[in-house]
């Protein structure tokens, strides 16, 4: 058999970040050619820059890939009211953790990125919503904002111009909610994070003090820079056409090397990316499972196929180890690549162990607004620790499905999609584990994860 | 209630750097509590009065967000993430060392007040879990025997001298992290 190559990273995000000497220091930014396309922007009018981002396709890093250029259209820009702009910095998707490598390591990066972003929106102020546990990143982000600022980079008018933004950085305080939308924005606006229906609180329409704002994850305003350097064109070239530029996928859990690595979208399939990249599975283990997008995405099984039709006709028949990391593949697979964040499990895991672990997750975090994710998620953390700890029946499967079931599509937030997409997925791929629990009780557990 | 100087000039900077004074909120608790260890009902009415709001708009921040505190962690407070990267990785295993070493449960503060533990959901380090922070500072891959040394050295209150646990962080830090977090009662 011949062997593969491994398939090479394309650093873009991440081009500097690791280099040995690369700090995060003005100076050393500088010295890589940093705010050039700043002054790029501002030379430029700022509907020209909205053009190149929708002509390049990026889509969302922050979960949802809706394409940026596309949302920044939908900027009411007739009301006449102020208009904001927030990097969401919450990076609290169990399984993320690419925007923590951005922000301490290359936090001048996302500065650039976010007042070429500003500018092009015409942002009257921006904010960064940093989580708090990032006692680092925040501390990094207010030393480089004021080295920006000292040089004129943000703040009062930019490079001698006549347009000024400044750039705040606001520290959560430990809440998951706080990474959706609209929950950022009641947040930022000193309230509990509780999220806003759409319609109509569209942010691009009624965002922050319900002004036109547009919200941006870390990843995606970073590459705005990168679409400025290249052009939106010769951007939309890099990965494949609708999921275009590269992505920083974070990998966790039972592989040798778990990490980040940055590809172009499509560069490399899941078990290129499992085996090749991460250096396989630990010794002595078979693959049993692999969320692909953060806890919220639902589990893919290791022996499962995958098979029907692409957007653009082809047919697809995948294992496992076939589907695509980019946007459309694990969708494709009945997934979602969500926020990057592939968690990898191995023979060792008990399933329904694994589901009481993230079903706790989200208990903790509901913010309690709507009544069937409330006690939903509630609902099913008890039922699968009660599970775990011996105590299974026989209709748990079932009782679970049905609690999923009403979450879904019931609640004020997609919040209520990612607490219940993990429990209907485990019970559809994993049923017989949760059967097995109700007639053998607990075996015990190789790991322990609840 | 009393704040120092200093704390009350950072407070006097920051308000102004938002459109509506309540939009501060998060950024003064953190402040307040940052000195005091917790948010007192006298904390609270101050701060609201600071931000023109009524208490109780400062009340249901802190009992909302898991961070904001109405008692204060223990002088030395350890986070360990629960959720599952970590936890597929052995941060059960972790949290239970940390609990017999510092004599503490977790989600409670040991009685004379040294080190209280959390158990808490993912802290976005998942690619070097377990995850651990000591105060401010992030400490990765703490498991299994590593988890005992960590402990021990953590209780000798040698932990700060060891370049073993490290996280990557360390390096890029500019300014150590300021001993501030909380203060005693
Ligand atoms: C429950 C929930 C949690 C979320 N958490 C985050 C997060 O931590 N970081 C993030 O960037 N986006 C998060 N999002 C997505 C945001 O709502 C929003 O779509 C995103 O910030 C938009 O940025 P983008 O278009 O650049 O991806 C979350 C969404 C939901 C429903
Ligand atoms: S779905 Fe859950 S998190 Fe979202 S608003 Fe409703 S209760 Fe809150
Ligand atoms: S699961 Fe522990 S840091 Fe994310």
């Amino acid at each position: 058999m011949i062997k593969k190559k491994t398939p090479k990273e394309r650093r873009i995000i991440l081009k500097h970040a690791d280099n040995p000497g690369y700090s995060n220091k003005l100076d050393c930014y500088l010295k890589n050619d940093g705010y050039a396309m700043l002054k790029k922007a501002f030379k430029m009018k700022p509907e020209e820059i909205g053009e190149e981002v929708l002509k390049s396709g990026v889509r969302g890093r922050g979960g949802a890939g809706f394409p940026a250029g596309m949302k920044w259209k939908f900027l009411d820009r007739k009301s006449g009211k102020p208009i904001y702009l927030i990097c969401n910095a919450d990076e609290s998707e169990p399984g993320t953790f690419k925007d923590r490598q951005i922000m301490h390591k290359d936090p001048h990066q996302l500065i650039e990125g976010m007042m070429i972003a500003a500018y092009a929106i015409q942002a009257k102020q921006a904010f960064i919503y940093i989580r708090a546990e990032f006692f680092e990143g925040a501390r990094i982000l207010e030393e480089a904002i004021a080295e920006a600022k000292a040089k004129n980079f943000c703040g009062d008018k930019i490079l001698g111009s006549s347009y000024s933004c400044d750039l705040v950085v606001h520290r959560g305080a430990g809440a998951y909610i706080c990474g959706e939308e609209t929950g950022l924005i009641e947040s930022l606006e000193g309230k509990r994070p509780n999220p806003r229906i759409k319609p109509p609180y569209f942010p691009a329409v009624l965002g922050l003090y319900q002004c036109p704002t547009i919200v941006n994850n870390v990843e995606t305003l970073c590459n705005v820079k990168h679409i400025l350097e290249m052009g939106g064109e010769e951007f939309s070239k890099i990965g494949k056409p609708n999921n275009t530029g590269t992505r920083i996928w974070c990998v966790s859990g039972q592989v040798q090397k778990p990490g980040y690595y940055e590809f172009e979208c499509g560069a490399l399939t899941l078990g290129e990316m499992i085996y090749d990249v991460c250096g396989g599975l630990l010794p002595g283990r078979t693959l049993k499972a692999v969320i692909p997008g953060g806890s919220s995405s639902k589990i893919l099984r290791a022996d499962e196929r995958f098979s029907g039709k692409l957007k653009d006709g082809t047919e697809f028949d995948w294992g496992i180890d076939d589907i695509p990391l980019d946007f459309d593949g694990p969708t494709s697979a009945g997934s979602m690549s969500g926020s990057g964040g592939i968690i990898v499990m191995d023979d060792t895991v008990d399933m329904v162990e694994a589901m009481a672990n993230i079903n706790a997750f989200y208990a903790h975090e509901s913010c309690g607004q709507c009544t069937p994710c409330r006690e939903g998620s509630l609902w099913m953390k008890k039922i699968t620790t009660r599970m775990c700890g011996g105590g299974a029946r026989k209709e748990d499967a079932d009782l679970l499905l049905s609690v999923a079931n009403q979450i879904e599509g019931r609640t004020i937030c997609a919040f209520g999609e990612a607490a219940s997409w993990p429990t209907q997925s485990f019970i559809a791929k994993f049923r017989d584990e949760f059967e097995d629990k109700a007639q053998n009780g607990s075996t015990k557990p190789p790991l322990q994860l609840i | 209630m009393e704040l120092s100087e200093e704390t009350l000039s950072k407070i006097e900077d920051l308000i102004p750097k938002y459109p509506e004074k309540r939009s501060a909120a998060l950024m003064v608790i953190h402040l307040v509590q940052d000195e005091l260890g917790a948010i007192s009902d006298d904390a609270c009415s101050w701060i609201a009065e600071k931000l023109e709001v009524e208490p109780i708009n400062i009340k249901e921040l802190i009992t909302f967000y898991p961070m904001l505190r109405e008692t204060p962690w223990g002088k030395k407070h350890v986070r360990v993430c629960r959720t599952l990267p970590c936890a597929l990785r052995g941060s059960y295993g972790t949290c239970k060392v940390l609990e017999e070493k510092l004599g503490v449960k977790e989600g409670h503060v040991r009685e004379d007040g040294e080190f209280s533990i959390e158990f808490m959901e993912c802290l976005a380090d998942c690619g070097e879990g377990p995850v651990v922070m000591v105060g401010e500072e992030t400490f990765e891959n703490i498991e299994g025997k590593n988890a005992e040394k960590f402990a021990d050295l953590l209780v000798q209150e040698k932990l700060n001298s060891s370049k073993d646990f490290v996280s990557y962080e360390k390096s890029l830090v500019t300014k150590p992290p300021s001993s501030k977090t909380t203060k005693k009662k």
